[in-house]
């Protein structure tokens, strides 16, 4: 056994231990899970630094599925793409664990919520850390067990409860297509391990399928079904309608996993094929246009919400689009990049935001709160960090990795250029509404009541201390990418080179001033824009509203999409169970097998118990009846 | 000397006597002396036989099935004296404690 394995065992071992016996460890219970995180970060740090000296970890544990040709292993594979979302993993994993000891402080189920808290940290290292398909799917199903569960923690809240079934069945659409792929890469390539998919993958280039008539090839069908699950999971259009709503889960949930890591698979996966992606033109494209479409559709929405957690989460989905966009133009690194920078400020803001509740007592609207800046100081500069790193204002984390995909996005064809305009929107759009949060929230004059002023304090040490940590990160990640052209090295696009490739770029110094010239102009531009609305002229927000009425309604109602499930799917479905499925197949057909097969054999007993009259000479009848046929019998027989 | 097929005739009535009193009537007592009858019928066929055949075979059974008779007979009756203390009736039609 060496330590790899111990990796995400660790926190899986947490998990046993903590809902076994998390009872009795009262409100310790936290110290099994954080030491179990706190072992796996420092091997992940440990392999990091082996696999930033070249060394590249592939070997099976244990070979878990072995039926004829279909032969699939537990096993590690841990190359430079790996090492970085371990590190991700791990360290945001590790400080929402330490948050969460003061967030969740005198929970019922607070050792229910630290191993939950593990098997989820578990579920997502194995779904990184696998060697092939199939484990990856474990992972991808896993982490998704544990979202619901974690979604609807507090379950006595039917709303909370809604929404982790929604987040369920919206995610097995996704799952659904991501199956599929998954066949259909065994059926192609007789193979789930990625080195035999990859190095097999010339063999079907050619090979196409006749769906309905429709010739399609074979490597751009897989590649979409692979995509399929990605949207689902990283809350892609069309399937984005869960994520808004997996904010009922407590905020530390929120933070880790669905703003950090879960949602992040998906661009995992992505980028885990990207020699598949590669080959195929239409996927490519797809991947992009999703992306950049999903971006700017929920910047749109996060622009008008007022709920503090939803703004963030729909700037999640946002940013997800950002990292689609890259990996469709083919800029897996600058993808990666962003995930790594966005896990640490978007995690900043989900944890800030919680802290901003644990002070308000709950409260998650921002037009009732105003000038916490006074009584929350560390919760203040950190999400003011946060808000300019996601920003893209020179110097921080999320400046590095959003130019750096704008300007790979730049140079990759005219659907890059559609992308790259489509990314500068957002970005304007991205520091707006951060600033809008901020602004609304931090400064200006208290909205609220008088009692919850009363109450506004500063979170305890165990909150605060992932805060300014995190606040490291969103100023400090993006050092590792900082591009030639500003004095950098690129580092972590040369560190992911062998696993993503890096696109060709050819256009001139000149223009990437340009790309970063526009990208800080909009960044300030959408901050300046904000300072006005909500600092300077606090009447005209509304008054804009107002003016243009149409357009806000459909985006504070987000493009009406979730009603437009609610009738074309919901309904139906509802119609067809309680019509179809209840009246007829449940009480015709079920009932009736359940019901008839007793009632036939009571039947049949009936008759039956006729022949027991209880008198002694039916019986001796019978026998003597019984007697003469035998003799009969024989002396026919006998005379044969 | 006396034919074989008289023998037989006369042990086919008495068991065809026996089975038919075993059939019909309802008193134990009666029952039991229809079994003894049947029993007895066989008793004579084999006898007849044994002697027919020159063979003490089967004279040695009979004798068996006399003992087995005997043995049979006296557990009945005990059952029966037992049953009629109990329940003071001796016709099978009123015995019905295990009728469902």
């Amino acid at each position: 056994m060496d330590k790899y394995l111990f990796i995400p065992l660790l926190p899986l071992i947490g998990f046993c231990i903590n809902i076994c016996f998390g009872k009795f460890f009262q409100d310790k219970a936290h110290w099994v899970s954080i030491l179990a995180v706190l072992g796996s970060f420092i091997i992940s740090v440990i392999t990091f630094i082996e696999v930033a000296q070249g060394k590249i970890i592939n070997y099976d544990v244990y070979s878990w599925v072995v039926s004829g040709d279909f032969k699939v292993s537990i096993g590690f594979l841990i190359d430079q793409l790996t090492a970085v979302m371990l590190i991700v993993v791990t360290s945001v994993s590790l400080l929402v664990h330490i948050y969460s000891v003061g967030y969740m402080h005198g929970d019922t189920g607070y050792y229910r919520f630290f191993s939950y808290l593990n098997l989820f940290t578990f579920s997502m290292l194995m779904l990184v850390t696998g060697n092939n398909l199939l484990q990856l799917y474990f992972g991808w199903e896993a982490v998704g067990l544990c979202s619901y569960f974690l979604i609807g923690y507090y379950f006595k809240k039917q709303s909370a409860a809604d929404a982790g079934i929604k987040a369920f069945i919206v995610n097995r659409f996704g799952d659904f297509g991501f199956g599929i792929g998954v066949f259909l890469v065994f059926m192609t390539l007789g193979t789930l391990h990625y080195t035999d998919i990859f190095a097999n993958l010339d063999k079907i280039q050619n090979q196409t399928i006749n769906i309905l008539g429709l010739e399609v090839g074979m490597v751009t069908l897989i590649a979409l079904l692979l995509f399929c699950g990605a949207i689902g999971k990283s809350a892609q259009i069309p399937l984005h309608v869960w994520l808004a709503d997996a904010m009922e889960g407590p905020t530390p949930v929120s933070a880790l996993i669905h703003a950090a890591t879960m949602v992040t698979a998906g661009v995992f996966l992505v980028a885990r094929f990207n020699p598949l992606f590669n080959m195929s033109e239409t996927a490519m494209m797809v991947v992009a246009l999703t992306g950049a479409i999903t971006s700017l559709f929920a910047a749109t929405i996060a622009l008008v919400q007022n709920d503090i957690k939803r703004i963030i989460a729909y700037s999640t989905v946002s940013q997800l689009g950002y990292m689609f966009l890259a990996c469709g133009v083919g800029a897996y690194g600058a993808g990666i990049f962003h995930l790594f920078t966005h896990a640490y400020f978007k995690a900043l803001l989900f944890l800030g935001a919680g802290s901003v509740m644990h002070a308000m007592a709950g409260q998650l609207d921002i037009q009732k709160m105003g000038g916490l800046k006074k009584y929350m100081p560390i919760t203040f500069w950190t999400f003011l960090i946060a808000s300019v790193s996601i920003a893209g204002i020179p110097g921080l984390a999320g400046f590095f990795s959003k130019d750096e995909i704008l300007w790979l996005a730049y140079n990759a064809g005219t659907i890059g250029k559609i992308v790259w305009i489509i990314g500068t929107i957002v970005a304007a759009l991205t520091a707006f509404y951060s600033f809008r949060i901020v602004f609304l929230t931090f400064f200006g004059k208290f909205r609220g009541t008088h009692e919850e002023e009363h109450h506004l304090h500063e979170s305890p040490g165990s909150m605060t201390f992932p805060l300014m940590i995190l606040a490291v990160g969103a100023i400090s990640a993006g050092w590792v990418g900082i591009p030639p052209l500003l004095g950098g090295g690129n580092w972590i696009g040369h560190f992911l080179e062998p696993v993503l490739g890096h696109p060709h770029v050819h256009a001139t110094h000149a223009e990437e001033w340009m790309v970063i010239g526009i990208s800080v102009a909009v960044a300030v531009g959408g901050i300046f824009t904000a300072a006005v609305l909500y600092l300077w002229a606090p009447g005209l927000p509304l008054f804009i509203g107002r003016q243009f009425k149409a357009a806000y309604t459909i985006l504070w109602n987000k493009y009406y999409i979730d009603e437009l499930y609610d009738y074309t799917i919901i309904r139906p479905t509802n119609w067809i169970s309680s019509r179809i499925l209840v009246n007829v197949t449940d009480a015709k057909i079920i009932e009736g097998i359940v019901n008839g097969v007793p009632k036939l054999i009571a039947e049949f007993g009936a008759r039956l118990r006729k022949l027991q009259t209880g008198f002694l000479q039916h019986y001796a009848m019978g026998m003597a009846f019984g007697f003469f046929i035998i003799v009969s019998l024989v002396f026919i027989l006998v005379q044969i | 000397m006396v034919p074989l097929e008289w023998y037989i005739a006369l042990s086919t009535v008495i068991f065809v006597i026996g089975v038919i009193g075993f059939l019909v009537r309802r008193n134990i007592i009666i029952m039991l002396i229809s079994v003894e009858l049947m029993l007895n019928a066989v008793n004579l066929s084999l006898i007849a036989f044994s002697h027919y055949l020159q063979d003490l075979k089967g004279q040695i059974l009979v004798i068996f099935v006399i003992t087995v008779a005997a043995a049979e007979a006296a557990i009945g009756l005990a059952i029966l004296v037992s049953l009629f203390r109990n329940k003071a009736v001796v016709h099978t039609d009123k015995i019905t404690e295990m009728k469902g």
